[in-house]
């Protein structure tokens, strides 16, 4: 049985910086996979590779076995695969549920559905007393939210979330956590780049480890944390200093 | 006149729609100067130089300054405003008819082996090349210069060491506006104008200076000569009127396929 | 949210009357409303690709003149009727839309580069039009007067009226739908952010292209208005800057993106236009009023940045949301339920 996504031997260089080097991992249907690794390790160009933003140099990425290189990122929105954006982009003089309805026209093209469709995705994320409030008057916990939402909008099979909790306080994190697990519990395959270590090992099953762009452990949380490579990775400079 | 605007660009990122109106202002200053005060244009371009400088100042403190902020298209709409009062006051206080300057050089030539130069034009040639090595030796080797040229690079960081942005910027517009300005006054001895002149002279020097590369000052200098030879064959092998066809299509092409510019850094 | 449509309400009630009006007015107010029809219309045309979509397209002259010169010069040479030749007109603008928007948007220019690609296009198909002297060349194309309806000619000036009133409404009704479906939604989330767009499985090149064309169409139908109302086609007026300048500047000063914005901007600027080029022409003062188009222009980009419109809808007390997007949820009783189910949800 192939996985639901599979990525082999990417690469990406921009100029002389090799940002992702042959890098392969397979995400299961219904699976939530940790991409972790330092500052500038390339976490953020795989996603971008990913959804379509950028081109890889060399690789192959495939979505249920079937090839999305190449693709425009809404080709490959419509085939399954939502992003959010570490640095979040809501649209920010359009109403909140405006916002979702975005997402949510790419499923249901008739406005109608589409707003009945982004209302429950409000329900989801707890954004509905916002829904008729500009998207800029928003607080950041919840604008990280709408990022969410609208991703979730589009109803993807894989959904790739780029750094949704940095920034939040222990209580915010915990309501992303618990927000996740719900989507995943659905059905939904999460791909998430977090720093939050705590949030990190209680959501995911399987961690991807990656520095200089190269995968450098992956496992299961436990064995991932205490994997020399990745905690010489982490703290590799003071270790030798 | 492309140095100049290249020069507005470069450091504030703002498209001075007005640029063609202030040469067109630069112009008419030096048409007063010289029949109201006798005053010969290759004298009078210094003081056009000032007026603009003042004019770019000002402009550049009292509007742009406060949507320094706003999205490119705001600025691109308040440049567009600014053209319009300049041209058509220009149009309300000297009317639509063409004016000349006389110079004290006009209808001298002189030959250069086989080629008869037009005194005046080769002065304009020459004093615009000195004012462009000065231009270039002010942003390269002075204090301000530098200043002017982080500020460009990285207006946040040169905030961050203490540098005062907008009185650089300020200093940058004005520059810039009084380059169109001498600009202006040197070639009005040879080429008749009128208000609406402004607008195409806008156009020409965006040909030139997206040709040329965005924010270069060599690129704005190749890319002036770039446009005047394509212009020229144009007319040659096609029919006079037809010499802009083949700038305006040379932008579009260069839009297309190399926005920066020839000499321009690549666009991240 | 009931206020935006007492306004609403409000234009109806105006747009009702006008067809009355012209009965009571004399020959110069109708003329004064036959322009602000017009350039209401062409500002309601360029407001679909400039205002909701956000791409400034600054050569918008180019489609009234390839319109222009292509129903008169049927009219004239192949005698079909202008009433066709509108059409053909607007097709012919609309796949010049389609090349330009095609290569800005493939390439990606954005902001002030797509900006100087359509001024680009406007001054090559001027330049182009000067030196075709089957169609007058820079001297211009005069259409001879017939007075005959066939020909898109009429004695009473009132007839321009009524045309121009039914181009304004045409065109906002267009707009008004294309605001309620997904492709205007589209349209306005472009403006906002493009990456995002691409990233909710927006296909923002299809959808620009798609305002490109239908904007041009639109505008290329205006320009059999403009050869047969003026009678004669200039290359340096019908294709040049300035007429580009009048096409954007009525919409900004209104409201770009909203569905009235236009129609505001033109309704405030084509009279101040007309009654300021009266005085100032017997100061003997020309350029007058293109002196208070920019002064105009300075202050709404200082102070309204969103325009005049949304600006009357906040003086009312009414909220305003960016451009014209009130979502239809908050009207239409079907979404009842999504609120319902709102409150029985999870908190």
């Amino acid at each position: 049985m192939s996985a639901l996504l599979e990525v082999r031997s990417l690469s990406k260089s921009f100029g002389g910086l090799q940002a992702v080097k042959d890098l392969s991992f397979d995400v299961s249907e219904g699976e939530i996979v940790a991409l972790i690794g330092p500052n500038g390790a390339g976490k953020t160009t795989v996603f971008a590779l990913l959804s379509g933003f950028l081109e890889p140099d060399a690789g192959e990425i495939a979505l249920r076995g079937r090839s999305i290189v190449g693709l425009k990122p809404h080709a490959i929105c419509a085939l399954g695969l939502a992003r959010t954006f570490q640095i979040v982009r809501p649209f920010p003089h359009l109403s909140v549920l405006r916002n979702v309805m975005v997402g949510a026209l790419a499923r249901h093209p008739e406005p109608r559905e589409a707003a009945a469709r982004a209302e429950a995705v409000l329900v989801e994320v707890g954004l509905e007393a916002r829904r008729a409030q500009a998207a800029s008057g928003l607080t950041l916990a919840e604008r990280k939210r709408l990022e969410l939402a609208r991703a979730l909008a589009t109803e993807p099979a894989v959904l790739l979330l780029d750094e949704v909790m940095a920034g939040l306080n222990a209580a915010e994190t915990e309501r992303i956590v618990e927000l996740v697990l719900g989507i995943n519990r659905r059905g939904v395959a999460i791909v998430l780049i977090e720093h939050v270590m705590r949030a990190v090992m209680s959501l995911s099953r399987r961690i991807v480890v990656i520095n200089y762009g190269e995968r450098i452990a992956e496992g299961v949380p436990d064995a991932v944390a205490n994997d020399p490579r990745v905690i010489e990775a982490y703290l590799g400079d003071t270790a030798e200093g | 006149m492309a140095v100049g605007l290249t020069l507005i660009f470069g450091v504030m990122r703002v498209v001075n729609f007005a640029h063609g109106d202030m040469m067109v202002w630069g112009m008419y200053l030096a048409w007063v100067l010289s029949t109201r005060f006798g005053l010969d244009p290759y004298f009078g371009f210094v003081i056009c130089a000032g007026v603009l400088f003042l004019v770019g100042v000002a402009v550049q403190r009292g509007l742009v300054d406060r949507i320094l902020d706003a999205p490119h298209e705001m600025q691109i709409l308040l440049m567009l405003g600014v053209a319009l009062v300049l041209e058509n006051s220009a149009l309300m206080v000297f009317g639509p008819e063409p004016r000349r300057v006389r110079g004290v050089l006009r209808l001298s030539t002189i030959d250069v082996g086989p080629f008869i130069v037009d005194l005046a034009r080769l002065v304009t040639f020459v004093v615009a090349v000195v004012l462009s090595v000065l231009l270039w030796a002010f942003l390269f080797k002075s204090d301000l210069g530098r200043t002017i040229r982080a500020a460009a690079d990285n207006g946040y960081g040169a905030l961050v060491i203490g540098t005062n942005v907008r009185r650089v910027y300020a200093v940058a517009f004005g520059i810039g506006a009084a380059c169109v300005g001498a600009a202006g006054a040197l070639v009005a001895p040879f080429l008749p104008f009128s208000p609406s002149a402004g607008l195409p002279a806008s156009v020409t020097s965006f040909n030139i200076v997206i040709i040329g590369g965005m924010g270069s000052l060599p690129g704005a200098f190749f890319g002036g000569l770039l446009v005047s030879v394509a212009e020229s064959l144009g007319a040659v092998f096609l029919r006079p009127s037809l010499k802009e066809v083949v700038s305006f299509s040379l932008l579009i092409v260069i839009l297309l396929f190399r926005p920066a510019g020839l000499f321009g850094k690549r666009l991240s | 949210m009931t206020l935006p449509r007492v306004l609403l309400a409000a234009a109806l009630a105006v747009l009702l009357v006008l067809p009355a009006l012209p009965s009571l007015f004399g020959s110069y107010a109708v003329t004064v409303f036959t322009l602000i029809f017009f350039y209401g219309f062409l500002g309601q045309a360029w407001n679909i690709i400039g205002g909701y979509a956000g791409q400034l397209s600054a050569g918008h002259a180019a489609f009234v003149g390839v319109g222009a010169y292509a129903a008169a010069v049927l009219s004239q040479d192949a005698g079909l009727t202008p009433w066709i030749g509108m059409l053909v007109g607007g097709l012919l603008s609309a796949a010049l839309g389609a090349v330009i928007g095609y290569l800005g948007f493939r390439f990606g220019l954005r902001g002030f580069y797509f900006v100087l690609l359509t001024v680009a296009f406007a001054e090559l198909c001027r330049l182009v039009a000067s030196n075709v002297d089957a169609i007058g060349g820079a001297l211009g194309y005069y259409i001879t007067f017939t007075g005959n309806p066939r020909h898109f000619q009429f004695q009473d000036s009132r007839a321009y009226y009524y045309i121009a009133l039914g181009f304004m409404l045409l065109a906002t009704g267009v707009v008004a739908l294309i605001e309620r479906r997904r492709f205007g939604m589209y349209l306005t989330a472009i403006r906002e952010d493009e990456s995002a767009c691409e990233a909710l499985g927006v296909d923002t090149f299809r959808v620009k292209l798609l305002a490109m064309v239908v904007s041009s169409f639109l505008t290329g139908m205006g320009g059999t208005f403009y050869a047969f109302y003026l009678f004669s086609l200039q290359p340096s007026t019908v294709f040049g800057i300035p007429l580009s300048v009048e096409i954007v500047i009525r919409p900004i000063v209104g409201g770009a993106g909203t569905l009235l914005g236009p129609i505001v901007g033109s309704f405030i600027l084509s009279p101040l236009a007309e009654l300021s080029r009266a005085y100032f022409a017997k100061g003997g003062w020309i350029g007058g009023h293109l002196v208070v188009y920019g002064l105009l222009l300075i202050l709404v980009v200082l102070f309204l940045p969103q325009g005049a419109y949304p600006w009357l809808v906040k003086l009312g007390g009414g909220r305003f949301l960016g451009g014209g997007l009130r979502p239809p949820s908050d009207t239409s009783p079907q979404d009842g339920a999504g609120k319902a189910g709102a409150r029985s949800g999870p908190s």
